[in-house]
């Protein structure tokens, strides 16, 4: 069983991200260079958190035409699960494999502080280990967080279940108080916040079980015991 | 072929918001004595120098160049391409 996390020019979240699969989930993890391709029977795939490309033009923007997107495109209609978080979310979304658009915050501040987050589908590979509307201490850190999209993507992200996580109160001013969505089969999954800064009691000083229960919903997933 | 300046100026559509236009516009430009001003918007510019046979030519270039790699964002964000 191997996870793929991918790493792009200015990705820096991405040995947090291999830490918490490797060390901390016992799984297989195997960094994947953004200029290199992904093997075919990888499990799952993770875009780690930074700042590709610096955030230039766009954030997620310019890392979302890297050579490795078409693979993840390939394995995204195969049904891989698929996580995108932070500058992976923007990335994702920059690439067209999850609807709207990452914004300034409405603060136009860079927001790095602990957040509450709702889950309300709990049946995408990364939230199935979860009851619907569970809450989920968790931190934040970004610039362009703002999740945006057009009130007719809104009532379909709706219709079709593909809000994942709510924020429990307005934090940057997203489209509904959304922190993450997934795609219409629901293995993409997209998010802002930082779930790998959260599994390990050590560095969160609320409640690490919640945030491992995305990790572990995908244990489930991919068929691993932990 | 002949060297064309193209200006591509990249702003939000209608109806979405702009942050720092209203900051500047609220918290710099009207506490001063500038009362006349009801509206700021914040854009970005982008400058192509490109070679081409023609103006319409470059013109057309720019446009498929920003549709095809996403320069901008055609959820919130619409392009106004100028010739220099």
């Amino acid at each position: 069983m191997k996870v793929g996390v991918v790493v792009f020019p200015g990705s820096n979240c991405d040995r947090d991200m291999f830490h918490v699969l490797t060390d901390v989930f016992n799984l297989d993890a195997q960094y994947f260079w953004h200029e290199k391709g992904l093997p075919k029977n990888i499990d799952a795939v993770v875009l780690p958190g930074g700042f590709s490309y610096g955030d230039r033009l766009r954030a997620g923007i310019i890392a979302a035409h890297s050579p490795i997107i078409k693979d993840i495109q390939k394995l995204a209609e195969k049904g891989v699960p698929i996580l995108g978080v932070c500058n992976g979310f923007q990335i994702l979304v920059e690439s067209g494999l999850l609807p709207g658009v990452l914004l300034k915050n409405n603060s136009l501040k860079f927001m790095c502080q602990w957040t509450n987050l709702i889950v309300e589908n709990n049946n995408t590979p990364f939230t199935c280990q979860f009851k619907l509307k569970e809450k989920i201490p968790i931190p934040i850190a970004n610039g362009e967080g703002r999740y945006f999209v057009d009130d007719n993507t809104l009532k379909k992200l709706k219709q079709k279940n593909q809000i994942v996580f709510r924020y429990e109160k307005v934090v940057n001013g997203s489209s509904d108080k959304i922190a993450g969505v997934c795609n219409e089969d629901g293995n993409v999954v997209g998010m802002m916040p930082h779930p790998e800064r959260a599994v390990e009691s050590e560095i969160n000083p609320i409640d690490n079980k919640p945030s491992s229960l995305i990790f572990e919903s995908l244990l489930n997933t991919i068929g691993v015991e932990n | 072929m002949t060297l064309f300046t193209i200006s591509v100026t990249i702003e939000n559509k209608p109806g979405i918001s702009d942050p720092e236009g209203e900051t500047i516009l609220n918290d710099l430009v009207l506490k001063g004595t500038y009362k006349t001003v009801s509206k700021i918007k914040t854009a970005k510019m982008l400058k192509f120098a490109i070679k081409e046979k023609d103006k319409t030519t470059a013109e057309t270039k720019i446009r498929k160049i920003c549709d095809d790699l996403r320069i901008y964002n055609p959820m919130v964000s619409k392009i106004t391409i100028n010739v220099i």
